[in-house]
């Protein structure tokens, strides 16, 4: 064949996580601190509902926006964990996880040359879905000496006559920062004043470690104009059953539901039933996760402290986000010499945004056992990067 | 912290103060503290090690014994569990609710010591008037622990 292929797409840069995976997967009995999935199994109850869905031949086709029991849950959780009530009838769409949600929500509201606001270091996903659904996307690199939060300054001065949607990743992948209450109202203002829409991705709502977490749409005059992403992945530690939600005024979930329903049909049918009996019954599992991850935050941070390097405490997800720059090194020069010397395989920041770089990313999503030894090791690696410095 | 202090040593009672301090945000003090607190209060009765004794060469035979009894005027159960769980050889005794009374553990070296256990010792109480006894061909998870169980990663070495 001759003819080009979409130069859109062609235009879009792989993944930098991809880079450093092909490095990985050359390397022999590597512990890895990369991955961004639980370690947990999905509860039992859960799985045992799947099968039971399977068993029963409810194998069909679901209503294109979901299962309406599963709907009906979503509604509920929401309601009791956030306080935010949606109706289960028009303004919620059950997804492909939270990915196909944002894909299909930024492509529902984007005209071409919309601008979309990214703060970064954030999720590799929601640049190349802007660029593909025809906006200009518009960085913000967020500061580590503001915990990685968004502040109102920072957003006011990327907004423009074309702005059209603010991407909130909170809690963060990879920095594991949190947007208080307060910081969400100083955003709400300047959203509302300049009639922006928000899309905000909070898969990883659950897991927060200093009060609950809270949702720009719980705010005055912000959920009429935000679309909400949630899904089953963290919480309930189901990345592999596909499961996630959008929730949104009835006139956007309609024009997402239009391209779910031509590109989809709808998500699976086993997950469905699966995820309608984790919000029925999960909250117990949520807690006990959510504890033990605690734990191994508390772990890292107390670790951090003691070899000397630079973090700041986060809240959120299940990562830390160390500083390295000390070393002299890019980030992808520290992860590549580590993984070498040690082993070990963690996440350079700039895989997340130009502003990631100087960073590396830890995932707490392993056991204490894994931790212990991949901390050892990380200590051992900055002694000698310590000493090689002082010669 | 209490729970989460002991949903802690019930998995690992091993687990030093040091890092009990650091996984719960507290100081040592105060964990020591809590620990004798919760030992005093009988809550914590002792530090235990999960054995799986089918991969030793004992020989370790357990039984589990349903016992029905005629409860005491004035003493309800306790005093005929008191008289069951005397025996060095029971393991535990717990007070059920159903179709029998009193589920009776008992650990012997073999099949034998326990058909004695029962035909002399228990059967043979005033207050028992039926006995059926239950042996445990194979352990699968006991405490919670899964035995024979090796956990592999499963996931993909790096994902965003």
């Amino acid at each position: 064949m001759t003819k080009p292929l979409s130069q859109l797409v062609e235009n879009i840069k792989p993944s930098g996580i991809r880079k450093f995976f092909d490095l990985v997967s050359e390397m022999r009995d590597v512990i890895s601190l990369g991955v961004g999935e639980p370690d947990f199994d999905t509860p039992w109850h859960i799985r045992d509902e799947g099968i039971y869905a399977l068993e029963k031949g409810k194998t069909f086709y679901t209503s294109n926006s979901g299962l309406k029991e599963l709907r009906n849950e979503i509604c509920g959780y929401l309601e009791r964990r956030q306080g935010i009530s949606y109706n289960p009838d028009t303004e919620v769409i059950v997804t492909v996880g939270g990915s196909e949600a944002i894909d299909i929500g930024l492509r529902a509201l984007i005209n071409p040359g919309d601008e979309v606001i990214i703060p970064q270091p954030s999720y590799v996903s929601y640049e190349p879905c802007a660029v593909l659904a025809g906006a200009r996307p518009v960085i913000i690199n967020l500061k580590a000496e503001n915990e990685f939060r968004l502040t109102a300054e920072e957003l006011k001065s990327v907004i423009t006559p074309n702005t059209k949607i603010l991407i909130l990743p909170y809690p963060n992948n990879p920095t594991g920062a949190i947007m208080e209450q307060k910081d969400l109202e100083s955003l709400a203002e300047i959203i509302i004043e300049n009639d922006i829409y928000v899309m905000s991705d909070e898969i990883y709502s659950e897991l927060t470690y200093k009060g609950e977490h809270v949702s720009i749409a719980s705010l005055k005059g912000m959920k009429e104009r935000t679309i909400l992403i949630n899904g089953f992945s963290k919480s309930y530690a189901m990345t592999g059953w596909r499961l996630g939600y959008a929730c949104a005024p009835k006139e956007i979930i309609k024009q997402m539901t239009k391209i779910h329903q031509f590109a989809i049909m709808c998500a699976p049918t086993t997950s469905q039933y699966a995820g309608t009996e984790a919000l029925r019954n999960g909250d117990e599992d949520v807690k006990i996760m959510r504890n033990a991850y605690n734990q191994r935050r508390r772990f890292l941070i107390d670790a951090f402290k003691k070899i000397g390097l630079e973090c700041f405490e986060p809240y959120g997800a299940f990562y830390v986000f160390p500083c390295i720059k000390e070393f002299g090194m890019t980030s992808e020069e520290f992860a590549t010499k580590f993984l070498e010397e040690e082993n070990v395989a963690v996440i350079p920041g700039n895989a997340f945004g130009k502003s990631g770089e100087g960073f590396i990313r830890i995932s707490y999503a392993y056991s204490l056992e894994n931790l212990k030894i991949a901390i050892e090791r990380l200590s051992r690696f900055i002694n000698n990067l310590r000493s090689k410095q002082t010669k | 912290m209490r729970e989460e202090l002991l949903s802690l040593i019930e998995k690992n009672s091993r687990i030093g103060l040091e890092e009990l301090a650091v996984l719960l945000a507290a100081s040592e003090a105060e964990i020591a503290e809590e620990l004798a607190k919760l030992e005093q209060e009988g809550i914590i009765c002792g530090y235990h090690t999960l054995i799986n004794w089918d991969k030793t060469t004992k020989e370790k035979v357990t039984a589990l014994i349903e016992v029905k009894v005629t409860p005491q005027r004035g003493q309800g159960f306790d005093r005929i569990a008191e008289r069951i769980y005397n025996y060095p050889e029971v393991k535990s005794v717990y007070l059920i609710s159903g179709g029998y009374d009193l589920l009776v553990t008992l650990e012997e070296k073999t099949l034998k010591e326990i058909a004695s256990f029962v035909s002399d010792k228990l059967s043979t109480l005033d207050s028992v008037l039926s006995t059926a006894t239950h042996f445990i061909l194979k352990k699968y998870k006991d405490h919670g622990t899964v035995f024979d169980k090796k956990h592999v990663d499963e996931r993909e070495i790096i994902t965003p």
